[in-house]
């Protein structure tokens, strides 16, 4: 299964990277794929969360295609 | 309805006027305009320029949702978002929301709303280069 996942802001400069591409094996949901593509780091408490760019929560399934964010808290305006 | 992102400085006030015109006269009464200009100080800092990150494709998705949801709760005749993104410094305009309805309710409240669920959920992003050198993001809105 294969998933775009995109990373902003101070996460994307901390995990040095904007984006991944991967196969998700069998992850499948949000936080799945957030273990399976940042191994090495818990997820962000306070992580806002994008599947094919509309805002859903860790549980949201994702199938294959998927472009799943992962983002800070947002400051605009 | 008008969403646009800016990589460059933009005239706020040309947009709305240049919007305006193609809204229909006489149906609106009332125009409500919010303009957020960059400062050159936040929490304690002086700040010299700052950067805007966004999250091309879902922003503008997203803004168009913000619309949506305005004119499903108010009576509107038309709505326009536009907002920087890139390189900004002190003085210039970072976002403009305008609304036109028949009545100065629906349009102050509805400008509000815009700006507000824009701050709160639009995927944008500062990061601020400050006077002494340093740069952060910047990690929480301040209060309206």
């Amino acid at each position: 299964m294969s998933i775009t996942v995109r990373y902003f802001a101070s996460l994307r400069e901390q995990l040095g990277r904007g984006e991944d591409r991967l196969d998700a094996g069998d992850a499948d949901t949000a936080a799945a794929v957030w273990a399976r593509a940042v191994p090495e780091r818990d997820m962000p408490e306070r992580v806002l969360i994008a599947v094919n760019q509309e805002y859903a929560e860790p549980d949201h399934p994702v199938r294959d295609g998927d472009e799943v964010a992962f983002f800070p808290p947002v400051t605009g305006g | 309805m008008s969403v646009s992102l800016h990589p460059k400085p933009f005239d706020p006030w040309t947009l709305v006027a240049t919007h305006q015109a193609g809204v229909a006269a006489g149906r609106f009464g009332a125009t409500a305009v919010f303009v957020g200009t960059m400062r050159d100080f936040n929490e304690g800092d002086d700040v010299r320029a700052m950067t805007l990150e966004h999250y091309p494709g879902m922003t503008e998705k997203h803004l168009e949702a913000i619309v949506a949801q305005a004119r499903e709760r108010w009576t509107l005749e038309d709505c326009l978002i536009a907002h920087r993104v890139g390189a900004i410094e002190p003085g210039e305009p970072i976002v403009v929301t305008a609304v036109w309805s028949a009545h100065r309710r629906e349009a102050f409240e509805a400008c509000r709303f815009l700006m507000e669920e824009l701050k709160h959920r639009a995927p944008f992003w500062k990061r601020e280069a400050l006077a002494d050198g340093g740069t952060r993001w910047v990690e929480k809105n301040t209060e309206g």
